[in-house]
């Protein structure tokens, strides 16, 4: 595999879908990051094919792990210290997510008050369906976008 | 403090417990007249509504209460840009208890998250109006004398009926009780309804287009209107407003001890020739309406009740 330096400390997110890092790397905000960010596209994987990977260079305490369960969470989590994986995060599916996804229901109160927060509460584990606190209108988007 | 924003919030003992203080009040009003002599209720109504508000306003009056509020948008702040969470923290300064609509949904959710008083969702938008269902069980129970092993048909705009599909949801909660769904195809009851509610809670149900069928086996026959702000087309709209009219003949293939229910307003889906049949139950159903309001604004106010 393609070799873009250890990391010392920070993780790696690893089993991303092919051709999603860079929706990802935006969804997390990364580009706010300071830290180094790699972004590794087409990955040869013997489980997926094809994978993407992203190695950031910062403490885990900046990932919004709910956020990344709720856009797939088949995505292995590692943590790296000292050149090392240390740990694994397993991702779920969160209970809500707020701020990550807008109501698109025009009958919902969040579409004349601004000022509310967009949240999302998961209503079905099994057949991961998400549902406007507000409303209750069902997500049709796709999380893994 | 406790809110009321779906009928489901209530577990199936608090729901019995409710309809047990309603029945009380329907029996010994007196004994409830002053139980709020010292409380104010605020009806915070975005959208004209006939019998919700002055129901509401009726149960409080009856417990002694007194009520304050607006009717339409254009008479309060919201008209200025006012949010529904600093409306609502300003009411809490002015009254014990809130009811709350408006064509927002969620916006009585939204309230109740700022609020220090409780809030009851009195219908937002298409999405829910508890009150209604609490009425709607009510009548059914204390005509019936319950709600487990009762066939119900549910007749008409099964589509957009937001009452119907708030029944639904509260009657899967009892033993045996079987859905004849009345209506024309295009006003079918929704895939999540049918799939999420009825299938998941392994209900009897079956799917019929005509009500003459269904009047002989039903133990309540609940009538709804075609709504017409509903129809993107006038046309749709008069061809299915007159696809079920519930007249005398039609009344005769009903077993004796069948009651007929209707959320109001009706316009033609129910002949003025039903009105004085014993069966007739819509416009009981609306009294029932005020002593589950009675109940409700005693439980959410925590009130000592009487002895």
């Amino acid at each position: 595999m393609l070799n873009v330096g250890a990391l010392k400390e920070g993780y790696v997110l690893d089993h991303i879908k092919a051709g999603k890092a860079m929706t990802i790397y935006h969804d997390l905000k990364l580009d706010k990051l300071d830290c180094t960010v790699a972004i590794i596209k087409n990955a040869r994987s013997n489980k997926m094919g094809k994978k993407d990977i992203i190695k950031v260079e910062c403490p885990i305490e900046n990932l919004d792990l709910d956020i990344l369960g709720f856009i797939d969470h088949n995505i292995t989590v590692n943590i790296i210290k000292d050149s090392q994986i240390v740990a694994k995060k397993e991702l779920k599916l969160p209970k809500q997510v707020v701020n990550v996804i807008k109501c698109k229901n025009p009958r919902c109160i969040t579409s004349i008050e601004q000022e509310l927060d967009h949240i999302f509460v998961l209503s079905d584990e099994e057949k991961e369906i998400y549902r406007c606190k507000y409303c209750e209108e069902k997500y049709r988007g796709k999380r893994n976008k | 403090m406790k809110h009321l924003m779906s009928p489901l919030d209530l577990s199936v003992e608090e729901l019995e417990k409710l309809l047990d203080l309603a029945n009380d009040i329907e029996k010994n009003p007196k004994k409830y007249a002053h139980t709020c002599d010292d409380k104010r209720l605020a009806t915070l109504f975005y959208e004209p509504s006939t019998r919700t508000r002055l129901s509401f306003e009726a149960a409080m009056m009856n417990l002694g209460g007194k009520v304050l509020g607006f009717s339409s948008a254009d008479s309060s702040s919201a008209s200025k840009g006012e949010s529904v969470a600093d409306t609502i923290r300003v009411t809490s300064c002015y009254a014990d208890i809130c009811a709350m609509r408006h064509p927002k949904e969620g916006a009585p959710l939204v309230a109740s998250m700022a609020s220090s008083i409780p809030v009851i969702n009195a219908g937002d938008g298409g999405h829910q109006h508890p009150t209604q269902t609490l009425t709607d069980l009510l009548t059914i129970r204390s005509l019936k004398g319950r709600l487990d092993n009762i066939t119900i048909g549910l007749c008409g705009d099964l589509k957009f009926g937001r009452t119907v599909h708030s029944l639904i949801e509260a009657l899967v909660r009892y033993d045996n009780v079987k859905f004849v769904l009345i209506s024309p195809e295009e006003l079918r009851i929704p895939s999540y309804i049918r799939e999420d509610v009825l299938k998941r809670n392994n209900m009897e149900f079956e799917e019929v287009e005509r009500l003459e069928d269904a009047m002989p086996k039903l133990d309540i026959l609940y009538m709804t209107r075609v709504q017409k702000e509903r129809f993107f087309n006038e046309e749709d709209y008069v061809r299915m407003k007159d696809f079920y009219i519930l007249d005398k003949a039609k009344m005769d293939l009903a077993k004796e001890d069948m009651f007929v229910l209707h959320p109001l307003p009706r316009v033609n889906e129910i002949s003025v020739e039903v009105d004085s049949d014993p069966r007739a139950a819509y416009f009981k159903q609306a009294q029932y309406g005020v002593y589950v309001r009675m109940a409700l604004i005693l439980t959410l106010l925590e009130v000592e009740l009487p002895c």
